[in-house]
């Protein structure tokens, strides 16, 4: 209960400087508000003697369980003492029981975390099932027996709890540990002679630091549901006061005064509530910013919008018109951050594209604009995209219209992705992945749609296709499942393919297949296609035309022919040059020696 | 697919026999104050003698735990140190009433907590930012006190339902039912916003796998990639994270069952934890451990039948 927030803090969690969290937090009005609401629960426990104005234990045998008056601000309980002083005293059990709770379970799961994260192996095997079998057990039947062996001692059962609920930071810490372990940082550190403790302590504390602090928080809200549950229960220490036991007499008198349950869970709930905020505040200022604020702003950028162009003669006459296209995505400030600005091109029919960019130069972004794919906070801030005479994609639109895009997806245009394994879906034959498309696109039989497959599979070179039908995506090789996917992409005899890095997840000696059986593909059946990749080589190897880009800008376009004997740009002379020396172009242009 | 059931139910014996072990000794290790407790203070020193050689608690620790080891294997929990009930006809009638209250539950749990999520993840929105605000509800309120709520309105102020008590199936259905009212609706508002946003985050992390993508470059339907695709490879994290609700659940029924005065197993462990009646605390632990261990059995033998690697050999 409530781990998610937290194992999602994980993933944001970096070394983070603690004056501006606070800062985050305190901005957020509902991180404030519960702050405040804690800090005053804090001092009423601390005050609680002084502030009360009756002893809670005081009981008076006349006035029992009267209204609330000018005397008992909110009444007396059944056995005539003041509801509000035992309310404050209430706060005492509270808090001691929650940050007994905590510390045991910090006190046991981060050590034993930050060992088996670090060091694995057997104390990483055994305490991880330990914990896998504390937490597939129910936490109260377990107390119950525990409270059977020790007695009513509220805060021992609390130190119990704390054992129980110690996997959490137990898996927590572990995951985190195991993230950063091969960190450079810590390899550096490592190097340079620290040894393991020192490092632990210094490198990766830091780290799993602020996921303990909001962990911490969820676990105060569980300790005190469970403490209360405890005392109402009637196995906690009945000498003690506490919201719980208040409960528990008030519901003993509930047809008499409903009001005296009403207090103690109207303040527990408050309490737990304002720890799980709490706790969702420092995740939210933990997070990037951005990412928090972008998926409420994504939605209408209307500063952004342009007004609609006549699509013009050269337009319609293309296969693909790609115009003044530019994509972003909304900042945290309002801003927009742009990936992909003023992109054009064209691709006529039967004609290859070479798309050519480092990673981040924008160009698979480009790409699955054209498909209509691109993450739902993208925005088209200008520009169209123009498929057969159809406009796809416009930046009146700001985003783009699924239903438009339905109608050419799969029947006319196709795209092949990159990572051959991760695009099929683990749970379906390949047969079933290759049929079902075909019957939705082309309207066919699914006996007609296997025969077809079969005959596909046979084009794309794999020498089994019955059997390879019949098979699982994890039965398959890499290069197989990506002849799979290529076959998937040709099956509807589409106009336009879109390829997206084709063949670089494959190994080399498959990658040369790969690109005969495209070329040999993309002739035969006289499609256009858009191939992106960071290889000059598959450029030069496949394409007609090629762009150049970096940093979202096209910055050489031309005939693959003349822009390798002449490139123009000196960022396409350095790409060329780094592939002649057979050198990666990130080395070359960022000017580090790293590798 | 036989030698991964046979390795689950090894592995859960395992687990049964190091649970029930590790709770024997925690509460059967002393058991100095035993006679007394039973026998009250007034109790001469002869008479201790006797009721600890009546119990049996006079021999040696491991002798004991033996003896109890090899009866419980054979289904001979011994007798209640109060009632002199043997726990196993005491668990054969009540286990069921705390199983049929826990499968409603989780069931309108799920069902709920699952439309919910898609809602949620798909459509986003308020709808998502709805879940978020009733999952920290349900959080902050817990379970008995949303049990003390609604017997408060329904049952007291609206006289709608029944406050307490159990009517059993065959006697009539229609109270059976209204018995049962709300109990389930305690454990369920306690558990559904949470699942939900758990089964939410599955769904979302599935959502942006790269051969949803794919799919959806093929122009196949994007109701048919949510129904047939996502939900399908969300399902197994969508059952663990139930799993985990039925865990939190058989917790729950303990102070809810003592709540509504149903004779369920909770109810049993809070009166016998009260009484020190240390036989029975025990009889509820080892059922509750089989209870989990089943239902996580038929959770893994479900995603190892959903996962075509395990399935296909």
């Amino acid at each position: 209960m409530g781990t998610s927030p937290v194992t999602a803090a994980i993933q944001h969690a970096k070394p983070i400087v603690r004056q501006s969290l606070i800062k985050r937090l305190i901005k957020n009005p509902i991180g404030l508000a519960s702050i405040i609401y804690l800090i005053l629960v804090a001092l009423t426990a601390i005050f609680a003697p002084f502030i009360s104005p009756f002893d809670p234990t005081l009981t008076d045998p006349i006035a029992i369980m009267t209204p609330p008056d000018g005397v008992h601000l909110l009444g007396t309980d059944s056995a005539g003492r003041d509801v509000l002083s035992r309310l404050f005293f209430g706060t005492q059990t509270t808090l001691i029981s929650a940050f007994v709770v905590v510390i045991v379970a910090i006190l046991v799961g981060v050590p034993a975390g930050l060992i088996a994260g670090y060091y694995g192996g057997k104390f990483d095997g055994i305490s991880s099932w330990l914990a896998n079998a504390i937490m597939a057990l129910p936490a109260m039947i377990v107390l119950l027996a525990v409270r059977t062996a020790i007695g009513p001692s509220i805060l021992l059962l609390m130190a119990v709890f704390g054992l129980i609920i110690a996997p959490g930071f137990y898996r927590l810490t572990r995951t985190a540990v195991m993230g950063v372990r091969n960190e450079l940082y810590v390899d550096a550190a490592r190097v340079s002679g620290l040894s393991d403790i020192r490092i632990i302590a210094k490198h990766i504390f830091t780290v799993v630091r602020a996921p303990i602090i909001i962990q911490s928080a969820m676990i105060s809200g569980i300790a005190i549901s469970i403490q209360s549950g405890l005392e109402f229960l009637g196995l906690g220490d009945t000498t003690l006061i506490s919201w719980g036991v208040m409960i528990n007499d008030g519901f003993k008198n509930i047809f008499l005064t409903p009001m005296l349950v009403v207090w103690p869970s109207v303040i527990i709930a408050l309490t737990i509530g304002s720890f799980a905020l709490l706790g969702n505040a420092l995740r939210d200022a933990l997070e990037d910013s951005q990412k928090i604020e972008s998926s409420v702003k994504a939605k209408k950028p209307a500063k952004l919008r342009v007004a609609t162009t006549q699509l013009t003669e050269a337009e319609r006459g293309h296969l693909l018109s790609v115009s003044h296209l530019s994509v972003g995505y909304p900042q945290g400030d309002g801003s927009l951050k742009k990936v992909v600005s003023d992109v054009s091109f064209h691709v006529d029919r039967g004609e290859v594209l070479g798309i050519v960019g480092e990673s981040g130069s924008g160009k698979s972004q480009t790409a699955f604009s054209i498909l209509g794919l691109l993450p739902s906070n993208a925005v088209i801030a200008s520009g169209h995209i123009v498929f057969d005479g159809n406009e796809l994609v416009s930046a009146n639109e700001g985003a783009i219209s699924q239903k438009a895009m339905a109608q050419f997806r799969g029947k006319r245009i196709a795209y092949i992705p990159q990572e051959p394994m991760s695009n099929l879906d683990p749970a379906f034959t390949i047969g079933y992945q290759l049929i079902r498309p075909m019957t939705q696109v082309l309207g066919i039989s699914a006996k007609q749609a296997k025969a077809k497959a079969i005959e596909i599979l046979d084009l794309v070179g794999i020498v089994n296709p019955e059997r390879v039908m019949k098979a699982y995506p994890h039965e398959i090789s890499g290069g197989m499942a990506q002849r799979v996917l290529i076959a998937g992409s040709i099956s509807c005899e589409p106009d336009l393919l879109i390829a997206d890095e084709p063949t670089t997840a494959l190994d080399v000696t498959v990658q040369a297949e790969v690109l005969d059986l495209l070329r040999d593909l993309q002739k035969r059946l006289g499609m256009g296609m858009v191939l992106v990749t960071h290889n000059f080589g598959v450029v030069a190897d496949l394409a007609d035309r090629v762009v150049v880009m970096q940093y979202g800008n096209v910055v050489e376009s031309g005939n693959v022919r003349d822009v390798l004997r002449q490139p123009k740009d000196k960022y396409t002379q350095v790409l060329l040059g780094s592939m002649l020396e057979g050198k990666k172009p990130m080395t070359m242009l960022t000017g580090n020696a790293k590798d | 697919m036989l030698a991964f059931i046979a390795r689950k139910l090894f592995s859960g014996a395992f687990l049964l026999l190091v649970i029930s072990s590790l709770a024997y000794f925690l509460v059967f290790f002393s058991v100095d104050g035993v006679a007394y407790r039973l026998l009250g203070d007034a109790a001469t020193e002869a008479d201790v003698i006797a009721k600890n050689a009546e119990l049996g608690l006079d021999r040696p620790f491991l002798d004991r735990y033996l003896d109890w080891l090899t009866h419980a294997v054979s289904g001979d929990f011994g007798f209640s140190w109060f009632t002199n009930e043997a726990i196993m006809d005491a668990m054969a009638n009540r286990l069921p009433v705390t199983i049929t209250l826990v499968a409603i539950a989780i069931t309108i749990s799920a069902i709920l907590a699952v439309i919910l999520g898609m809602t949620a993840a798909i459509r986003g929105g308020w709808l998502d930012r709805l879940v978020q605000f009733l999952a920290i509800t349900g959080f902050a309120v817990p379970g008995f006190v949303i049990a003390v709520v609604a017997v408060t309105i329904f049952a007291i102020n609206l006289m709608l339902l029944p406050a307490t008590g159990w009517i059993p199936i065959e006697e009539d259905f229609g109270l059976w039912m209204a018995s049962l009212i709300l109990p389930v609706f305690s454990l369920v508002i306690a558990t559904v916003a949470s699942s939900a946003q758990q089964i939410r985050s599955a769904i979302k992390n599935v959502m942006e796998k790269d051969w949803v993508k794919t799919l959806r470059s093929r122009g196949i339907p994007e109701r048919e990639i949510l129904f047939r695709h996502v939900l399908r490879s969300a399902a197994p994290a969508g059952l663990t994270v139930l799993s985990f609700q039925f865990v939190g659940m058989l917790g729950g029924t303990v102070i809810i069952e003592s709540i509504f005065a149903l004779p369920g197993i909770g109810a049993y462990a809070v009166s016998a934890t009260v009484q020190g009646d240390t036989p029975v605390v025990m009889g509820v632990v080892v059922f509750t451990v089989i209870v989990v261990i089943v239902v996580n059995l038929l959770v893994d033998l479900f995603n190892g039948w959903l996962n075509p690697k395990v399935r296909v050999k």
